[in-house]
C-alpha cells in the first residue's frame, strides 16, 4: 500500500489514535496496550467474581429459546418426522436447509483461524478465538438436523463403520456417507484446534486466578503449560500444521455437502458450480455471523481497542469478495439453465424465479446480493458498526434463503407434472430452527464467560514491545524500561 | 559436578524479550547448555538463541496422515468389495474414486490428531507439577508479562555462586533459586 504524503488533506481527524495520520489506515489494535494490560483486560472477563447482569439476562433468554428446541426434539422423537412439513416430493425440507446453513456459518471460523494464519494476516488474532467457538457451536447445531432427519435418531450410529452383528457396512459410494466422514472430521479437528489454541491462555488464567476453584479448573485445562520456548516452538509448528490441514478440510466439507445435491440427477441440483459456490456462500454467511457476534461482544465487554474498526472493515471486505463469488454463482446457474438448452433445467429456473415460491428467490437476491453488494463498497458504511450489524443479519437471512431456494424449489417440481407437490414448513420446523439459535447463543454465552474469548498470547505477539528493536540491543531495551 | 542438592536451577527474570534473548545468547556462548526460556508468547529469537527450532511434530503429522489414508482406503475396500459386496446398479465393487473422499477426510483427521497430541506428547504435557512453579515470581509473571531464563543445575557448568554472578550481570529484575 502506497503511503500518502502528509501534505495531502486528511480524510480523518488527526487526533484519532486509531488512525495512522500518514496512511489513513486503521490500527489493528489500539495503541497504549502492554503485555500486562492485555492479560488483565481479557482474563478479567473470565476471572471476575462479578458476572455482568446482562450476561444473565442473555443466558435466560437463550435458555428459553433452547427449551423450544428441546420440546421440538422431544415431540419429534415421540411422533416421528411426520410432524415436519417434509413430504414427497419435498422430502428435504428445513432439516437440510438448516443443516447446510449452520455448517456454512461455521466455515468462517475455520477460515479465520486457518487460512488467514497461513497468509500471515495478523489482524485475525483478535477475532479467531470466538470465531472458532462459533464454528464449533454452529457444527453442534448443524449436526442435530441430519441426525433427527433420519427419523430414528437413536440409531444414528449406524452411519459409522463399526463392527456389528448385522454384518452390514455403510455405503461408501454415497455422498450422504461422505457427509458423515466430512462433518465428524470437521467437528473433531475444530475442537482440537480450538482447545490447543487455548492451552497457553488457560495457563494465564490459572496463574491469574485467586480463588482455588478456578485455579484448579484452569490448571487442569492448561495441562501444566509454562511457556517454555521448546514447547512454544512445537506448539507453533502444530498450530501451523493444523491450520494447513484445516484449510483443505474446510473447503472439502462444504464441497462434500454440495455433492449431496450435485450427485442427484435433479434439475437445479445437478450442477458443477456447486462446490466452489457453496464454499464461497459458507464463508460469506460465516463472516456475517462473526460480525453478528463480534459487534455486540466488543460493545458489551468494551473490547473496542482489541477488536477494532480495522477488523470490521476487513471482514466487510471479505464479505464483499465472497458475496461477489456468490453473485457470480447465481448468474452462472441462470446462464447454464439457458445455455444447456435443457428443457427441465430451464423450467426449474423459471419456476424458481416466477413460480409459486418465486418470492423466496427474490428475497434471496435482495438480501444476499442487492443490499450488501451495492453498499459494502463504501468505506463509510464498512466502518459503521450499526450498519454492519444490521447487514450481517440481512446476509444471514439471505444465505438461509439461498439454501431454502436450492432445496425446495428444485425438489417440489421435477420432471413429471403428475409428481409435483409443494412444501410448507410446520410450526415444529420453525420451533426447531429457532430453537437451535437459542442453543447456539446459550453455548456462546457460556464460552464468553468461562474461556478467554480473545487469544492473549497472540495479541501480545502483535504489540510493539514484542518486536526486538534493532536486532538484539538488550542494553538499550533494559534502560528504556528502567 | 557441583550440583546443590535440591536445586533445580537459577531463574533470571527480565522485563523485555530483548534482555532475555541477550542473556540467553551470552549463556550459550559461555558454554551453558541445559537451559530454557519461558515467555508469555512465542519468541522466535529465543528459539534461535537456544537452537531449538527443529521439531519432530511435522514428521508425526505426516505419519498420522499416511496412516489415516491407508486405514480409510483399505477399510472401505475390504468392507465394500470383500466383506459385504453389494451390486448397486452394476457399479464396480472396488469403486476407488468414491472411496477417496472418506480416505481424504481420514487423512486430515489422523494427521490433525497426530499434530495436536504429538505436540503435547513431545512437550511432556500434561505435567501438573514442575519445579519452576515453586518460584513465586514465575507463577505470577511467566504467562503474563515477564521473560525468564532458567539455567538448570543439571548443566555441568552450573555452579551456584558463579552462575548467579553470571546471570546478575544482565540487569535481570531478579535471580532466584528454584527448589527441586
Amino acid at each position: 500500500m502506497a503511503t500518502k504524503p502528509i501534505s495531502e488533506p486528511l480524510r480523518h481527524p488527526v487526533n484519532d489514535p486509531m488512525i495512522d495520520p500518514r496512511t489513513g489506515e486503521f490500527a489493528v489494535i489500539a495503541p497504549g496496550h502492554n503485555f500486562a494490560s492485555v492479560t488483565q483486560k481479557i482474563s478479567n472477563v473470565v476471572l471476575t467474581s462479578h458476572t455482568p447482569l446482562g450476561w444473565f439476562f442473555g443466558l435466560i433468554a437463550a435458555a428459553g429459546v433452547l427449551t423450544m428446541m428441546i420440546v421440538a426434539i422431544t415431540w419429534l422423537v415421540l411422533r416421528g418426522v411426520g410432524i415436519w412439513g417434509v413430504t414427497i416430493p419435498g422430502a428435504w425440507g428445513f432439516a437440510i436447509v438448516n443443516f447446510v446453513w449452520w455448517i456454512g456459518i461455521g466455515h468462517a471460523g475455520t477460515l479465520i483461524s486457518a487460512i488467514l494464519l497461513l497468509f500471515k494476516q495478523s489482524w485475525r488474532n483478535s477475532i479467531n478465538r470466538f470465531a472458532e467457538a462459533m464454528t464449533i457451536f454452529a457444527v453442534c447445531c448443524a449436526g442435530l438436523f441430519p441426525v433427527l432427519h433420519i427419523g430414528r435418531p437413536w440409531l444414528g450410529y449406524w452411519l459409522f463403520p463399526y463392527p456389528n452383528t448385522m454384518n452390514i457396512w455403510p455405503q461408501f459410494r454415497s455422498p450422504l456417507c461422505w457427509d458423515v466422514f466430512a462433518v465428524s472430521t470437521y467437528a473433531t479437528i475444530s475442537v482440537v484446534f480450538w482447545y490447543i489454541g487455548m492451552v497457553p491462555d488457560f495457563g494465564t488464567l490459572r496463574d491469574k486466578a485467586t480463588h482455588p476453584f478456578p485455579k484448579w479448573f484452569y490448571g487442569l485445562l492448561s495441562l501444566g503449560w509454562r511457556g517454555s520456548t521448546r514447547h512454544w516452538m512445537r506448539y507453533e509448528t502444530a498450530s501451523l500444521l493444523l491450520a494447513g490441514l484445516s484449510t483443505p478440510l474446510v473447503l472439502s466439507v462444504h464441497t462434500v455437502i454440495s455433492f449431496d445435491f450435485a450427485v442427484a440427477a435433479l434439475p437445479g441440483w445437478h450442477t458443477t458450480i456447486f462446490p466452489p459456490y457453496f464454499v464461497a456462500g459458507a464463508i460469506y454467511s460465516g463472516f456475517a455471523m462473526v460480525l453478528t457476534l463480534a459487534i455486540p461482544i466488543r460493545k458489551f465487554y468494551h473490547m473496542e481497542d482489541l477488536v477494532t474498526l480495522r477488523h470490521l472493515d476487513n471482514m466487510a471486505k471479505v464479505m464483499l469478495g465472497t458475496g461477489l463469488i456468490v453473485a457470480y454463482g447465481y448468474g452462472t446457474e441462470v446462464f447454464f439453465a439457458w445455455y444447456s438448452a435443457s428443457h427441465w433445467e430451464w423450467f426449474m429456473m423459471w419456476n424458481r424465479m416466477f413460480g409459486p415460491m418465486g418470492w423466496g428467490y427474490w428475497m434471496l437476491i435482495l438480501t444476499n446480493i442487492a443490499i450488501p453488494l451495492f453498499t459494502l463498497w463504501w468505506r463509510k458504511l464498512r466502518v459503521n458498526v450499526t450498519y454492519l450489524f444490521i447487514l450481517s443479519l440481512i446476509i444471514n437471512t439471505g444465505m438461509w434463503f439461498e439454501r431454502f431456494v436450492i432445496v425446495v424449489t428444485s425438489l417440489y417440481r421435477d420432471y413429471l407434472p403428475s409428481s409435483w407437490g409443494t412444501y410448507r414448513a410446520t410450526k415444529w420446523d420453525y420451533m426447531l430452527y429457532v430453537g437451535t439459535m437459542g442453543f447456539f447463543t446459550f453455548l456462546f454465552l457460556l464460552f464468553t464467560r468461562f474461556a478467554p474469548m480473545i487469544p492473549m498470547n497472540e495479541i501480545k505477539m502483535m504489540l510493539p514491545q514484542a518486536k526486538l528493536a534493532g536486532g538484539l540491543d538488550a542494553e538499550e531495551t533494559v534502560e528504556e524500561t528502567a | 559436578m557441583p550440583v546443590e542438592e535440591g536445586v533445580y536451577g537459577l531463574l533470571a527474570e527480565f522485563n523485555t524479550p530483548g534482555a532475555m534473548v541477550h542473556a540467553t545468547e551470552q549463556a550459550r556462548a559461555a558454554g551453558y547448555r541445559r537451559m530454557e526460556c519461558y515467555t508469555p508468547y512465542p519468541v522466535e529469537e529465543a528459539a534461535t538463541a537456544l537452537d531449538v527450532h527443529h521439531t519432530r511434530v511435522p514428521l508425526l503429522t505426516l505419519m498420522g496422515g499416511l496412516m489415516g489414508l491407508t486405514t480409510a482406503f483399505l477399510m472401505q475396500t475390504w468392507m465394500s468389495a470383500i466383506s459385504y459386496p453389494i451390486n448397486v446398479a452394476g457399479r464396480p465393487l472396488f469403486s476407488w474414486p468414491a472411496f477417496m473422499i472418506p480416505a481424504y477426510e481420514w487423512t486430515i483427521l489422523f494427521a490433525g490428531l497426530s499434530a495436536a497430541f504429538g505436540m503435547l506428547a513431545l512437550n511432556g504435557l500434561p505435567q501438573p507439577y514442575h519445579p519452576l512453579f515453586n518460584a513465586p515470581n514465575f507463577r505470577t509473571g511467566a504467562t503474563d508479562n515477564k521473560f525468564f531464563l532458567c539455567l538448570e543445575a543439571a548443566d555441568p557448568r552450573f555452579e551456584l555462586a558463579d552462575t548467579r554472578a553470571f546471570l546478575e550481570q544482565f540487569h535481570a529484575v531478579s535471580v532466584v533459586e528454584v527448589d527441586l
